[in-house]
């Protein structure tokens, strides 16, 4: 995608909440502050299930560990966003690393088996942490606290703050996706053995890539953890991680915008039909189906295709 | 003789009741073209897959160049200058040729946990890469997607991955495998001009390149090495001529 097109989608998410503020429509805002929170978590997912080629059925695990961070410290009383945020991404990545240099020594069927089967045992172990809600949760009394006269509990802001925070991921990813690091990652996706065979150590980049994107993930879950004000072991169970793998699927896997477009789809069509029936997953389901169907490379493969433009080789 | 860079002793490699390789003993010394030849079935890829790390060896043990490597994971014997073609072309078939070799490249030249820079920027690295490119015959093809180029050119693209790692001592599965003859003549003093500069183990079906090319030759037969001389020696063998020669047509 080129320079205009990025900084017109930027202006318009720009615009947005002015849009929505004028029109007395606030709750839209914090919808569109729960899209892009999802499209950071799965952008970090695109990294390991597009680029990497792992697929990876245990995501959740990192989101909800993220937003356990931010909600245990919130029990202690720790508020500040600057403390929080970057605990919940050391500590996701920190749990991707044990999580990945177990799992990645599998491979395919077995690969997304055991990262579903790590996640679900985070799950349980959440759901067995009584002192912290068990599977009630915890409610958080109040968003992190950033101070620099910024006030998260302002959803206009906090939209801000998550819109800054998903183009930096954007630009993080992109960075690294094309450069010596990437093009290993990508690679090992296309022939493993190869890679081995002329020198590189495998195993050890796929981990970094599992560990990046783990803690991306992390903070992900930190800022869904005060989009809520409320964190429970469902946002750990494999549903999310399923979600995620959708989003990723339906939004094109190695597109730099994957994730996003993914996470706009499903959360605004299930938002769209779910009033009006409470089969709204069912048609969902059907969009996907046909998604995958026609549309093999997901929605940024097509819109590539129609801008004639698709290139010969994806690197972001 | 000079030292050996590669020096197999006893290997030995069983799959349940059959003895794929049995107690394997030979060297390759700097500078020479070492050809391994043997019938269908007789152990000469599962050879080369313990000496590149791929399949472990239940006995004996691989010394290259003065380190013992017999359990040495693939990637780390390929840095320590023992490479590897593969029978089946293994190439990077989405990327382009010099992309793939770039790869290569950039394995052994400095970390790549590099996440910032862009790879396309590295300009080091493509110069390198193309001129490896014109090494193995690829000059003018650098920019085709690999998927695309002629079989032959694959194979070329093959061979030059596995010389894009600078290695000491490259093992070349039947480089020539499902080549015309024309694509073959091209291989032959590509293969030859190594020599000047690494050392060679040479798989190959083709008799005619095998004679042409190799400084010493090993026989394998059901997984043992049954002779090892000069191609002169090997043809004048009457051992390898009862096990092997006799039964198919040796031209040259």
């Amino acid at each position: 995608m080129n320079r205009t097109l990025n900084l017109v989608l930027l202006a318009i998410a720009i615009a947005f909440p002015l849009v929505a503020q004028a029109l007395d429509e606030l709750f839209y805002v914090s919808f569109a502050s729960r899209i892009l929170i999802y499209a950071v978590a799965a952008t970090s997912l695109n990294l390991i299930l597009g680029y990497g080629g792992m697929v990876s059925f245990g995501h959740a695990a990192f989101f909800g560990a993220g937003a356990y961070c931010v909600g245990i410290a919130m029990v202690h009383g720790v508020t500040s966003a600057w403390i929080t945020w970057p605990l919940a991404m050391v500590v996701s990545a920190l749990l991707a690393w044990v999580i990945g240099a177990v799992c990645l020594r599998t491979r395919g069927v077995y690969f997304i088996m055991i990262t579903l089967a790590f996640a679900q045992m985070m799950y349980y172990i959440v759901l067995g942490l009584k002192a912290y809600g068990g599977e009630e949760g915890i409610n958080l009394l109040n968003r992190s606290v950033i101070g620099f006269g910024v006030d998260l509990k302002n959803d206009v802001t906090f939209y801000y703050v998550c819109l800054g925070v998903l183009v930096a991921v954007l630009y993080l990813c992109q960075r690294l996706v094309r450069a010596r690091f990437g093009n290993v990652v990508q690679a090992i996706r296309e022939n493993e053995t190869r890679m081995d065979a002329i020198g590189f150590p495998t195993f050890q980049y796929k981990l970094v890539c599992f560990v990046i994107a783990g803690g991306v993930c992390g903070l992900a879950g930190a800022l869904i953890a005060n989009q809520t004000k409320f964190v429970n072991p469902n946002l750990l169970h494999w549903p999310v991680s399923g979600e995620l793998m959708i989003m990723v699927i339906l939004g094109g896997l190695a597109y730099l915008y994957g994730g996003v477009i993914g996470a706009f789809v499903l959360l605004f069509l299930d938002e769209l039909i779910s009033p009006y029936t409470i089969f709204s997953k069912l048609y969902v389901g059907l969009v996907l189906l046909v998604i995958v169907l026609f549309a093999p490379h997901g929605i940024a493969g097509l819109i590539e295709k129609w801008r004639g433009t698709l290139p010969r080789k994806k690197d972001g | 003789m000079a030292k050996p860079v590669l020096e197999v002793l006893g290997l030995t490699k069983r799959f349940g009741g059959l003895v794929a390789t049995d107690a394997v003993t030979f060297d390759v010394v700097p500078g020479e073209i070492h050809a391994l030849i043997g019938p269908n079935g007789a152990g000469k890829t599962t050879l080369v897959h313990q000496l590149s790390g791929a399949v472990a060896a239940d006995a004996g043990s691989i010394r290259f160049n003065g380190a013992d490597i017999t359990v040495m994971p693939t990637h780390d014997r390929v840095r320590a200058g023992l490479a590897r073609s593969y029978q089946i072309t293994s190439i990077f078939r989405r990327l382009t040729v010099v992309d793939n070799i770039v790869l290569a490249v950039q394995a052994r030249n400095g970390t790549s946990l590099s996440f910032w820079r862009p790879i396309k920027s590295e300009s080091a690295l493509y110069d390198e890469a193309r001129a490896i490119a014109k090494d193995v015959g690829l000059a003018g093809r650098e920019e085709i997607v690999s998927g695309f180029l002629a079989h032959g050119e694959q194979r070329q693209l093959e061979v030059g991955l596995a010389l894009a790692t600078k290695p000491l001592c490259v093992m070349l599965d039947e480089p020539m495998a499902g080549m015309g003859p024309e694509e073959s003549e091209r291989m032959i003093p590509l293969i030859s001009g190594l020599r000047a500069t690494r050392s060679v183990l040479l798989i190959e079906h083709d008799m005619d390149a095998v004679f042409r090319l190799a400084d010493r030759i090993s026989v394998l037969v059901s997984g043992r090495i049954i002779s090892t001389g000069t191609p002169a020696a090997i043809r004048a063998s009457d051992e390898v001529r009862r096990a092997y020669l006799g039964d198919e047509t040796v031209h040259g």
